[in-house]
């Protein structure tokens, strides 16, 4: 491999990768830059740096404080909305795929199938009954479900439960009996067998199927809107982006700033935890 | 028999939550909107009565409407266009981020950072890229055409304005942009599990790289050519977000002398009719019907080509 590095075929591919790698980048610059622009400056000059990086922070505050934009409660909320149904969803499918792998019965595989099959099912084809199914629920349990958390969380892990359970499911397969066995032998039950012995193993699927179902769920719009509505008291960011955004008069340097804000923590968490993701992803595809 | 009960406790209620989750969520509103697609449920108060059983009248509306037709069409456009797009960008990106050139782990990751941002945020971003940063570098490029107007882009149409093609296009280039890096990574996966020997002998025995790409890699990731296919066949087919900030299914276009919405995917157009205008909930029902029998028949030729696949291997 050694003399083919010194070839110039490796220059000219090198430099395209780099020249490919600034256009793919690109709108993530438009974004930084546009977010330490004023109004009329952005308009002027839509490309170049900005005059005064200090306008970055001004940007920033006055949309975290704004009140017509709810920035502030967006945020937290998406923040909440998503590390709990991440929590629940880990948590849960993870049990249920355990049981589901370990009990050798018809049931259980035509269960499993069900899970499987039910991941071709378009969110489109259930929305609209779901609104009006949510209303039946609350009239016979009391749990309000629609413009509040529960419904939100429910939701995801109903719809997050068949992806997440078939990773877990892969992933169980092959871990081997004879450890759970030895569990058992020592006194174990079987949900300490379950939580002690089987649960730390699952480490490196876990993270996969968190970033996978984290990615989808901070960034979801469809629905929050359905089950949350845009302008209500509780609304995730992008309800908050799209209502500010989709609004007349564009202020395109507070709506870049609104942008950046949404990005910033998904490419910090991707960042910290790329090797799981690489993996995962093409592990996913399979789907 | 005190295992097995047991046991069946254990089965119970590990599984109860996800299980009632699924149930709630996707079980029940998937008959529920089944069935509302042959009634006449609207929000309407007029409803509380109950619904009515209809027939397919929602389906054959749905079918004689030129609007679901122009979706429909600029759905499929859109699919096959996105799905190629996409895959050739991928494959060309995974063997440049395979190759020996310095920094490979950097540009992994930079080519697939676009995946990490919501449909409905990056379609703000390249409104802004199309609308005000194009027109602005125009001139600067000798091409003062696009100044002009500042949604000229979005805008262009073409066959005698019946077509939507610059605001298609457009939905292209973002969708490649977004998920192009994702592929990628499926692809980059398939080449390296190809065996470095089968390469080397190949380089030993005078076979050019392009030869090589062609007779080795190519037919050894064939297996992952089915899967990303139908991932971005299925994603392309279902995409939303964009559409709504990107271009909101505009320009119209005209069809049979009457305007119709230019780039309406059919996602967009399915959330459109239950709540816009007509508010006709069943319709838009109908219509999702029609979406996910789509959906099913994808899937399968996906399943059995997988299998075919698997034999020949």
């Amino acid at each position: 491999m050694k003399h083919k590095r010194l070839r110039w075929g490796t220059w000219g591919l090198e430099i395209l990768t780099a020249v490919l790698f600034l256009v793919v980048l690109f709108p993530f610059y438009i974004v930084v830059v546009s977010s330490a622009k004023s109004a009329l400056e952005i308009t002027q000059n839509p490309l170049g740096m900005p005059t005064d990086w200090n306008n970055l922070w001004v940007n920033v505050t006055s949309i975290w404080s704004n009140d017509n934009i709810h920035y502030q409660s967006s945020f937290i909320a998406t923040i909440i909305v998503t590390s709990v149904s991440l929590l629940l969803i880990n948590v849960l499918a993870a049990q249920a795929a355990w049981v589901l792998v370990r009990t050798k019965t018809r049931f259980s595989s035509f269960l499993f199938l069900v899970f499987v099959a039910s991941m071709v099912i378009p969110f489109q084809i259930v929305m609209l009954p779901l609104v009006g199914w949510f209303k039946t629920l609350f009239d016979f349990t009391g749990i309000k479900l629609l413009r509040e958390y529960p419904g939100v969380f429910l939701a995801y892990v109903g719809f997050g439960s068949a992806f997440s359970l078939f990773m877990f499911h892969g992933f169980i397969k092959g871990i081997p009996l004879e450890l759970e066995e030895a569990a058992q032998i020592d006194g174990c039950n079987q949900f300490g067998t379950f939580y002690r012995i089987v649960f730390p193993i699952l480490k490196p699927i876990h993270a996969t199927v968190a970033i996978l179902n984290g990615i989808w769920i901070w960034n979801d719009y469809l629905l929050p809107l359905l089950l949350l509505g845009k302008g209500n008291h509780l609304m995730t960011v992008p309800l908050a982006v799209a209502n500010f955004a989709g609004s007349y008069v564009k202020q395109w340097d507070l709506i870049m700033t609104a942008i950046l804000m949404a990005m910033v923590p998904v490419v910090i968490a991707f960042l910290m935890a790329q090797k799981y993701i690489v993996k995962g992803m093409v592990a996913g595809s399979i789907k | 028999m005190i295992r097995r009960a047991k046991h069946n406790l254990v089965f119970w209620t590990f599984l109860a939550p996800v299980l009632i989750a699924f149930v709630l969520v996707i079980v029940v509103p998937f008959f529920m909107g089944v069935y509302y697609s042959v009634t006449d449920w609207s929000s309407s108060a007029a409803n509380q009565g109950g619904l009515n059983y209809v027939g397919l009248v929602n389906y054959d509306k749905s079918l004689a409407d030129p609007k679901f037709m122009t979706s429909f069409l600029v759905t499929t456009v859109y699919t096959v266009a996105n799905m190629i797009a996409v895959n050739v960008v991928a494959f060309s990106l995974a063997l440049l981020v395979s190759s020996a050139i310095k920094g490979r782990n950097v540009y992994r990751a930079g080519f697939f950072i676009p995946n990490l941002i919501g449909g409905l945020v990056l379609g703000f971003v390249w409104q802004f890229i199309f609308n005000k940063a194009v027109p602005y570098i125009g001139p600067l490029i000798g091409l003062p055409g696009l100044a002009e107007s500042q949604n000229f882009l979005l805008n262009i149409t073409a066959f005698g304005n019946s077509f939507a093609i610059g605001g298609i296009t457009s939905l292209v280039i973002v969708g490649t942009w977004q998920s192009a890096g994702y592929i990628m990574m499926i692809y980059l996966a398939a080449i390296q599990s190809v065996p470095v020997e089968l390469m080397e002998a190949a380089q030993i025995d005078g076979a050019s790289p392009a030869r090589r790409l062609w007779k080795i890699t190519v037919p050894m990731v064939a297996q992952a050519f089915t899967v990303t296919t139908f991932l971005t066949l299925i994603n392309s087919f279902k995409q939303y977000d964009v559409n709504v900030s990107l271009t909101q299914g505009g320009p119209s276009v005209m069809i049979n002398d009457q305007a119709v919405a230019g780039t309406q995917l059919l996602a967009k157009n399915i959330y459109d009719t239950a709540f816009t205008g007509a508010n006709n909930m069943a319709q838009g029902q109908a219509r999702s019907v029609i979406f996910f029998l789509i959906l099913v028949v994808i899937s399968i030729a996906q399943v059995s080509i997988g299998k075919r696949r698997e034999v020949e291997l």
